[in-house]
């Protein structure tokens, strides 16, 4: 059966990680490569890196980064930040990139998500989508979370993934920082809306959350999250042994 | 020394990396020489498959690539280049394969129980059914990184082994001294790197 895949996110700017993890063994705990190979090493079933560099020269040293990452680790890589036109797709799947991921880009310009899913298929295409409770409902935000856009959030992820978007990340802003598990509510409403996969971002403090996740949402296909195993609070092989007691089905 | 074969359908940029990591030899090339010269010929692929079939045919790759398996030469058709190998397939259509591998390639939509989506995107185990020098380093249950929305039916004499996903997916197959593989093992991780390798060795030692 297709196992539940548990993904760390790397949030880069100038070519560095932001936030450098301590790790046993890591001689620079903020390279990049470096990180990835750790990371592959030790479980993760992808990888997302998110671009958040704003210079133009941050954004060459991030190619040049993601081409030297791509070389060295053979798991699924998903890049993300400033990704507006189908010339930036371009330029990170030259280096290796296997999804890219749109957000404020695909607000911007929905057509976007038409334009790169007919060149590059639909697996290619993933947005990401930050939802905040706005008057009890769901609402998408830009810019990093920071602008309510005032759109209907299910109405919008139903919307990109007709245009074809091939996945899902739904970063819940209410419950993202706060650790106390992943926005349950949130997800199972995209679950209902959409049949690609959905991807659970925003929440994660502890293994239980995982387990959580996967059992009260069959329909959510993985758990992404940053801090949690950047600082080491979560091991993806000890979580990943605990889902398989908890008879989810992960890889070993 | 490793040809993959570039016929202008997706992304070399992994499949080349993965081959530079276990130390192969390749050359990545659309020239029917560099391809004839190569020892061994490896077919990747991403999108769609009547596109691509018409790609090798306008190129003239299809007869390159046929007459190279005629001479016995080992070819690994790697997810979309796997689905190529076939007689046919319906995805959109009905489309002609290079036919190196009696089977159809079928979608599967309406299939699969309704709960599972398409397409077939993650990491699945593979569930081994013969062995064969391509899957030598493989155990049962060893998960590969897939993607795609189509499968490889009535191919059973030609399977090594399957996946698990409401219903069995061919994931792994060979006829003689052509082989495929659905998963993408340059995704794959070591599992995936130990696939290439074992391709890379077939035949060395004889």
């Amino acid at each position: 059966m297709i196992t539940k895949r548990i993904i760390p996110c790397l949030d880069v700017k100038d070519g560095r990680v932001v936030k450098g993890v301590n790790f046993q063994g890591l001689s620079d705990v903020s390279s990049p490569v470096e990180l990835a190979k750790y990371y592959s090493d030790h479980g993760a079933d992808e990888l997302v890196f998110y671009d958040i560099t704003a210079s133009f020269e941050g954004r060459k040293l991030f190619t040049e980064i993601l081409r030297e990452v791509a070389s060295s680790i053979f798991i699924p890589l998903t890049v993300g930040g400033g990704i507006n036109t189908v010339e930036d797709f371009d330029r990170v799947l030259k280096c290796g990139a296997d999804k890219v991921s749109v957000n404020s880009g695909a607000i911007r310009n929905p057509d976007l998500i038409r334009e790169a899913a007919q060149r590059y298929g639909d697996q290619c295409v993933v947005l990401s989508a930050d939802i905040k409770r706005v008057d009890g409902a769901f609402r998408v935000f830009a810019k990093g979370g920071r602008e309510d856009t005032g759109m209907e959030a299910i109405g919008w992820i139903k919307r990109c993934v007709s245009l074809g978007a091939g996945e899902v990340v739904v970063n819940s802003i209410d419950t993202d920082g706060v650790k106390q598990g992943f926005d349950l509510e949130m997800l199972e409403a995209v679950c209902n809306a959409v049949r690609v996969p959905v991807i659970a971002s925003g929440g994660a403090g502890k293994t239980e959350d995982f387990v959580q996740l996967f059992h009260a949402l069959p329909g959510v296909d993985a758990g992404l999250a940053a801090s949690v195993f950047h600082f080491g609070e979560i091991e993806i092989p000890d979580l990943k042994k605990i889902l398989r007691e908890q008879t989810i089905i992960v890889r070993l | 020394m490793i040809a993959v074969v570039d016929y202008g359908v997706g992304n070399l940029f992994s499949l080349r990396s993965s081959l530079n990591a276990i130390g192969a030899e390749v050359i990545v090339s659309s020239d029917p020489e560099d391809i004839r010269r190569a020892g061994k010929i490896l077919l990747p692929g991403v999108g769609a498959f009547a596109d691509a079939a018409a790609k090798l045919r306008d190129s003239g790759l299809d007869r390159v690539l046929c007459e190279e398996a005629e001479r016995g030469k080992d070819i690994l058709g790697i997810c979309l280049g796997m689905q190529l190998l076939f007689a046919r397939s319906y995805e959109y259509g009905e489309h002609e394969g290079l036919g190196l591998i009696p089977g159809a390639v079928v979608p599967m939509e309406g299939k699969l129980p309704s709960a599972l989506k398409i397409p077939h995107i993650g990491w699945n185990a593979l569930h081994l059914r013969r062995k064969h020098p391509l899957l030598q380093y493989v155990k049962e249950g060893d998960c590969v990184y897939f993607v795609h929305s189509f499968y490889a039916d009535r191919c059973e004499e030609s399977i090594l082994a399957t996946a698990e996903y409401g219903i069995e997916i061919t994931a792994a197959v060979a006829k003689g001294n052509v082989m495929g593989c659905q998963f993408h093992p340059e995704k794959s991780g070591d599992v995936g790197l130990s696939i290439l390798r074992a391709f890379c060795e077939k035949g060395a030692n004889t």
